[in-house]
């Protein structure tokens, strides 16, 4: 392996932990939004003191993917940073009012506002997964040129794209599936057949939205359909397809753990599916992983560091979660 | 407005707006330590209550920091995609390691506002540990990324202008890390303690004269001296760092237009580009030769040496640097006189001191944000010394005013909510409300 792709696999594996540690934080603030019913409060906090301790770690997730971005392909980031100005804009907003409200909201300083922020923090949670999902679609949906080093759009903006809003919307689909399965695991009895219910309806939202985002690859992204069932991706993607069926089973027969861990494996599956058929496309068809790549001496840095970052970080994230995440409410 | 400058104003609202909780997150960790600290050693409930107040408003700082943080690393290449294209394999090591510290800083963070409950105290002070270290080291290893820009270092140029032979630690070879790096780490907990510091005064002349608030005032004033009192000796070698290697900033912070030896410090006044005269100054005869070389007679260069189009705007770098040091003289006077008070009349502070304290909490971080305008104007007109001017870096979108007035507005929102709040956080009943009526004999509950 070259080291720009071990670069681009660590950052791909970035991406991963961000999508489910990160996205399961967002899709919380979806239930948040959503939450109904008599226990509307009760699922409220569930969220909340599920999301408290850990989500800023989750969040750094995504710095960590940015950093290894602009320090391992400094091209690509450059060009990213042009074509998608508006989307990252929009998203970065987002970030913001969903980190500032969910803490602006919490219990120690809020009395009277709580309702605003909590409305801020649940449309933040909403709005955030799906541009930045849009944003993926965006870079893999091949109208987005790079050419002479200028950054050019071909037709519409590209992260509005169609197939753009399918993988925008299939991205919150599956935050707000992730968060209620990982709360059947942090919930008991009644709250814990809400999220159940909630999940089942998020796996519905997925299933549909799958199928729907299937022939629109096909005739809008066909290079990226092609690579998703090419030799590399695609027993990645049956995997994947198979966690997605075995955990909305598990879920059906309230086998909350095996949930968990399926949905947590479809989600890692889809993503790595996602990067293969990428390869060796940073920003399809014009950036090339090699051609972007940064100077030998950076991505050894990079790489070299990271055992170490990771026997710092790894202990550190274990202790977190098992203080915060081995016994449910 | 053009692009640039509307570039330059969104980074400035952006990196202005991040310093404030980048800072808070540095120095509040270490008075959240301090005084669990103590409650561990004397058993004494007031320290308990004061770490808790503590924490909680970290833990608000915090989550803003971390989300202004994270819109920077973006608005890094949103604004200025040209100088991470040619940069970002240079300065992406410093951001990789300042990352890693963030993190650990983030994880034991949760732990520690998350785990009063579920950890034993000993323990729970132990996870507030590496939440001050890697708050602390994480503003040093980012401040190396600013460091190389004023000195870069540790690279070749190419013939189509791109760095190659590049060294991935060249950030940490930039003269300038190890003391701006020290300037302002000292920087940060001295805005802090001074901050924190007002507000118990503003406690205390309301008449809350009790343990709580005079243990406020007290570690607030321990944390805030020891670095008001070490400044200047770090500030002296920043600008003789600032005089070897980027003379014009020199020149302009001290609104030395000509060539002089034996040049005179120039306190105050308003220097006039157009004319090269400084008007309603305070000269010191000798004084910038001997600060700057300590040598009376020195040859201390002038802006004269420089073309007009590399000289940064003498007016506003001038101003921020008297601002700096005028705060920062005025916070060191008021430290003595709080400490010289307490040791003539023991515990009880007098009217006028308090006052003071309170005129003096915003002080330290308009020193802050002032030190920062002049190491950035001071640049001007380059993003990296004589590599790359901020022309040249600026992003090809023209979309920039816009997302500068939403950033804009989203700041200043984000802000005025944030400062209710901690009001509120401030005004607000104790942590525990058994305690408070414990820890507070004379108090008034709130």
């Amino acid at each position: 392996m070259s080291l720009e792709d071990a670069a681009a696999a660590v950052g791909l594996l970035g991406v991963i932990l961000y999508g489910v540690l990160g996205g399961a934080d967002f899709g919380g603030g979806v239930w948040d939004l959503f939450a109904s019913g008599p226990r509307r409060d009760e699922q409220r906090a569930a969220i909340a003191h599920a999301m408290g301790p850990v989500w800023e770690a989750n969040h750094v997730w995504l710095i960590f993917v940015i950093v290894l971005l602009f320090s391992a392909f400094p091209p690509a980031f450059s060009a990213l940073s042009i074509g998608l100005f508006g989307v990252f804009h929009f998203v970065l907003v987002g970030i913001t009012l969903r980190g500032a409200a969910f803490v602006f909201r919490g219990p120690e300083v809020a009395e009277e506002q709580t309702s605003h922020w909590g409305t801020i923090f649940g449309v933040a949670s909403v709005i955030t997964p799906l541009l930045l999902g849009m944003a993926v679609g965006a870079v893999s949906s091949g109208s987005l040129r790079i050419i002479d080093g200028q950054v050019r759009i071909d037709g519409p903006t590209p992260w509005i794209a169609p197939v753009s809003l399918v993988i925008g919307a299939l991205a919150l689909a599956l935050c707000a599936y992730l968060a209620a399965v990982y709360l059947t695991n942090e919930t008991q009895g009644e709250l814990r057949e809400d999220f159940r219910q909630r999940a089942l309806l998020a796996g519905g939202f997925v299933v549909g939205l799958a199928v729907v985002a299937l022939p629109l690859l096909y005739w809008e992204a066909s290079h990226l359909w092609h690579g998703l069932i090419g030799p590399r991706a695609a027993p990645v993607v049956a995997l994947g397809i198979a966690t997605a069926l075995l955990s909305g089973g598990a879920l059906l027969r309230h086998r909350y753990r095996l949930a968990r861990a399926a949905a947590i494996a479809q989600v890692s599956l889809l993503l790595l599916g996602w990067g293969l058929a990428q390869y060796p496309y940073l920003i399809y068809p014009d950036v090339k992983l090699h051609d972007a790549a940064a100077p030998e001496a950076t991505l050894r840095f990079a790489l070299y560091s990271l055992p170490v970052g990771a026997a710092l970080l790894i202990p550190s994230l274990w202790l977190l979660f098992r203080v915060f995440k081995r016994k449910p409410l | 407005m053009d692009q640039l400058a509307a570039a330059r104003s969104q980074m400035a609202v952006s990196l202005g707006f991040h310093m404030i909780f980048a800072a808070s997150g540095i120095a509040m960790p270490l008075l959240m330590l301090m005084a669990e600290g103590l409650w561990l050693r004397s058993g004494k409930r007031h320290y308990r209550d004061l770490a808790q107040k503590w924490a909680k408003a970290t833990g608000l700082l915090f989550a803003i920091g971390a989300v202004s943080g994270t819109a920077l690393s973006f608005e890094l290449g949103l604004l200025w995609p040209r100088f991470m294209e040619l940069s970002g394999s240079i300065i992406g090591p410093a951001f990789a390691l300042e990352g890693f510290a963030f993190f650990i800083e983030a994880i034991f963070l949760g732990l520690y506002l998350y785990g009063w409950n579920r950890l034993s105290p000993v323990a729970h002070w132990l996870t507030g540990i590496p939440v001050a270290i890697s708050g602390l080291l994480s503003g040093i290893l980012v401040v190396a990324v600013n460091a190389w820009m004023q000195a870069p270092v540790g690279f070749d140029l190419d013939s189509v202008g791109r760095l190659t032979n590049i060294d991935p630690l060249a950030t940490f070879r930039s003269p300038f890390w190890l003391h701006m790096a020290i300037h302002s780490s000292l920087s940060c907990y001295m805005a802090v303690g001074f901050a924190v510091a007002g507000v118990y005064a503003v406690g205390l002349l309301r008449g809350r004269r009790d343990a709580y608030h005079h243990a406020g005032l007290t570690l607030a004033m321990v944390m805030a001296t020891i670095s008001a009192l070490l400044m200047p000796i770090s500030g002296d070698f920043n600008g003789r760092m600032v005089a070897q290697h980027q003379p014009a900033k020199l020149a302009a912070m001290e609104a030395l237009f000509e060539t002089q030896a034996g040049a005179p410090l120039i306190i105050g006044g308003i220097p006039d580009e157009e004319s090269g005269e400084v008007r309603f100054r305070i000269e010191i005869p000798y004084a910038l030769s001997l600060l700057v070389a300590h040598d009376p007679h020195a040859v201390i260069k002038g802006l004269n040496e420089f073309p007009p189009d590399e000289r940064p705007s003498v007016l506003w770098v001038h101003l921020a640097f008297q601002i700096m040091v005028g705060c920062g003289f005025l916070l060191i006077g008021l430290s003595l006189w709080y400490w010289w008070g307490r040791w003539r009349r023991g515990t009880v502070e007098s009217k006028w001191l308090l006052r003071s304290l309170v005129i003096g909490a915003p002080l330290g971080f308009i020193a802050l944000e002032a030190g920062w305008i002049v190491t950035e104007l001071g640049r001007q007109p380059w993003t990296i010394y004589q590599l790359m001017r901020t022309s040249e870096a600026v992003t090809p979108v023209a979309d920039v005013p816009s997302s500068l007035l939403v950033f804009t507005v989203l700041y200043l929102g984000l802000g005025v909510a944030l400062v209710m709040l901690l009001l509120r956080l401030a005004r607000g009943r104790l942590p525990t409300g058994d305690s408070a009526t414990q820890s507070r004999e004379t108090g008034h509950v709130s």
